[in-house]
């Protein structure tokens, strides 16, 4: 069940690499193992440690101040690929609430939002302007209001976004959305009655 | 105004829809594999039952062994623990699950279709994004994750919002040598990994007609790759035939199957037209399934990237790769060779591997795991297991094997690997590893010349 999420602010990071998918997200080797503390090692690993397990100080997101973000400004179709949850389990784990893109993979979308991990969409030209901006500022914030749909960039611009309504009222609440489709159980019901069954199965 | 066939499998299945657009749909299939155990542990901290038990169907796929059949032949505790798991909760929920005993498991998209467990019509869901692989025979069938997972088993279910309706047509005759796995390569070369973002593709023209079950299943399962969440074909003759006779499929087509086309005076949001006698046997260069170009062509050079972002990009998978930029593509060396996976496991893939391969001896290792282990028995029937093994190859068991390389064995560090499977995406079949996507008669043409190669060069 997500944890609610209303406002957040923090430290962004810049991310500028295109088609992210969720294998470098969330390396499969690791999908084993079941989700516990473990996974904050897992986020981007092969991005952030060498084969020896040493960091890597070159990949941003290793580098002070980023390494305590927790918004993640990043490129187009973010989290393509693969379907794995485990790979928005991994960016929470890193201490990412919200990841900043022109566009990302369906079911990454979906995911995240089922999990408290807030995607934004934006323009490509804001996406660009925002990642600048915190590149060029290291440590310098940006403000997320779910209530508003409103994105806050580090000079104060807003930008606004749009959730699909009803994730963002279970985001908002931290509601369950099973517990919420069984007060519909009597529809499925009568779903299941009213058409002819499977030719097969 | 007439409706498409996403539309049509679409409205008949809404339980309950809301004035936001958001639909519940109702589900008829769902599969499920190993890497689902996080969905039945939400279950179970919830003490949430399964509503349709009878409408999920489980198969050992992802962290199989390819060299055993026995679960206790698995060396990892952690990758035993995952197929033990997989078992209990199927049994725990009284699920069908075809595991690794099972004379018919076998990976999911390749084995589920083989059952006839996916039929016209249906709402297919499985937590594994190849899961549009189903829309092969006319079925609207999309990848979910863990937690929606979770909410068809508890609900048979799920919330959807309607995605863009895109339609990629082939027109023309596909050449010989060219093949389905070529056709998505291209389509993907010129839409882009983006191309499909939010979107269904239907597949349609006279190449796709012409195309036998498995190459569609082939097509379908690269719509991912493309972004789409799903592709379809609209079922026909051809499907029809095709099912007949599977365990699980009616004994007659349905009538109502042949309704299910698009309708001429149909709209979709986009539309897109490839000329399929264009299209010669593709490769990819980079880590991206978008970064793929004809195997008679060259590697592109930085200074031929349209933009700024996409040479940052290229730099960044040439380096990856080990690739300078301008080699020919028939340079290339690889190292190994990966003839399996949902894309191209299939008796047609293995009969072109084989036609290639015969009477001749590989240049470099390669490993052979049929889609199921049905299409292996059938494969050997026909003395397929033969020809591959005369040639040197490796002939073993059914699984994702070093598509996803989640059973212990993986591509290793630098090495470069020709592979039938969907993704090229850097450490996909091992950390470090490097993937070319390639077609079953050009995998098998690779691992002769010990480069990449194109089948009767």
């Amino acid at each position: 069940m997500p944890e609610p999420f209303t406002t957040l602010t923090a430290i962004a990071a810049p991310l500028d690499m295109p088609n992210v998918d969720t294998d470098q997200i969330m390396p499969a080797r690791f999908m084993r193992r079941p989700r516990d503390e473990r996974y904050v090692a897992y986020g981007f690993h092969d991005l952030r440690f060498t084969p020896e397990g040493a960091t890597r100080p070159d990949f941003i997101l290793n580098q002070p101040p980023f390494h305590q973000a927790g918004i993640l400004v990043a490129s187009r179709n973010f989290g393509v690929g693969s379907s794995r949850e485990a790979a928005v389990y991994a960016l929470l784990a890193m201490g990412y609430r919200a990841v900043v893109a022109e566009s990302f993979g369906d079911i990454f979308f979906s995911n995240a939002l089922k999990n408290g991990l807030l995607p934004v969409k934006l323009p490509e030209s804001t996406v660009n302007a925002l990642r600048d901006a915190v590149a060029a500022a290291p440590g310098a914030t940006i403000r997320v209001d779910l209530q508003r749909q409103i994105l806050t960039g580090p000079d104060g611009t807003e930008h606004g976004f749009t959730v699909p309504p009803f994730a963002r009222d279970c985001l908002l609440r931290g509601l369950d959305e099973i517990g919420l489709t069984l007060t519909l159980a009597d529809r499925i019901t009568a779903f299941e009655t009213s058409r002819a069954p499977l030719a097969a199965g | 105004m007439g409706r498409t066939l996403f539309q049509k499998i679409w409205d008949a299945h809404v339980v309950h829809a809301r004035d936001d657009g958001l639909v519940l749909l109702y589900i008829d299939r769902h599969y499920f594999h190993e890497g689902s155990f996080h969905a039945f542990n939400m279950l179970r901290a919830r003490g949430i039952p399964v509503r349709r038990p009878d409408l999920s169907f489980g198969f050992g796929d992802h962290y199989v062994p390819t060299n055993a059949r026995r679960t206790d032949a698995v060396q990892d505790p952690e990758i035993r623990g995952i197929i033990e798991t997989f078992e209990q909760n199927a049994r725990a929920h009284r699920i069908r699950a075809f595991d690794l005993a099972d004379p018919d498991q076998g990976i999911v998209h390749v084995a589920g279709p083989e059952q006839g467990l996916t039929l016209p019509g249906m709402t297919v869901v499985c937590g594994d994004s190849h899961t549009s692989t189903h829309g092969a025979l006319g079925a609207l069938a999309f990848g979910i994750g863990a937690s929606e997972v979770a909410h068809v088993l508890a609900t048979q279910t799920i919330w959807q919002t309607q995605p863009r309706q895109i339609r990629a047509n082939f027109e023309g005759r596909l050449p010989a040598g060219s093949t389905a796995k070529d056709m998505a390569l291209a389509l993907i070369a010129r839409i882009g990994t983006g191309g499909g973002l939010g979107g269904a593709i239907e597949f349609a023209g006279s190449a796709v007609r012409a195309l036998s079950v498995e190459g569609r299943l082939t097509l379908c399962n690269m719509a991912i790759e493309a972004g789409a969440r799903t592709g379809m074909v609209a079922p026909d003759a051809i499907t029809a035939a095709w099912l007949k006779g599977r365990p699980h499929a009616p004994a007659a087509p349905d009538p109502a199957w042949a309704a299910l086309a698009t309708d001429a005076d149909a709209a979709f949001d986009r539309e897109v037209t490839l000329d399929a006698a264009t299209i010669t046997p593709m490769a990819t260069w980079g880590t991206s399934p978008e970064e793929a170009v004809a195997l008679s062509a060259r590697v592109p050079r930085l200074e031929e990237a349209p933009d700024e972002a996409r040479a940052r990009a290229w730099k960044r998978s040439l380096d990856y790769m080990g690739l300078q930029g301008g080699e020919a593509m028939a340079d290339v060396r690889v190292d190994r060779v990966f003839l399996g996976s949902c894309t191209n496991s299939r008796l047609e893939d293995l009969r072109a591997a084989a036609d290639v391969l015969k009477g001749r001896k590989i240049a470099v290792p390669m490993l052979v795991s049929p889609g199921s282990s049905a299409t292996k028995r059938q494969a050997e029937a026909e003395g397929l297991d033969r020809i591959f093994l005369e040639a040197g190859a490796r002939w073993e068991e059914s699984g994702c094997s070093l598509c996803v390389s989640m059973n212990g064995e993986s591509v290793g560090e630098g090495e470069r690997c020709a592979s039938t499977s969907n993704r090229n995406f850097a450490g996909r079949q091992g950390r470090g590893a490097r993937t070319h996507l390639v077609s079953p008669a050009s995998a098998a043409a690779s691992a002769l010349a010990g480069r990449l190669m194109q089948a009767g060069n």
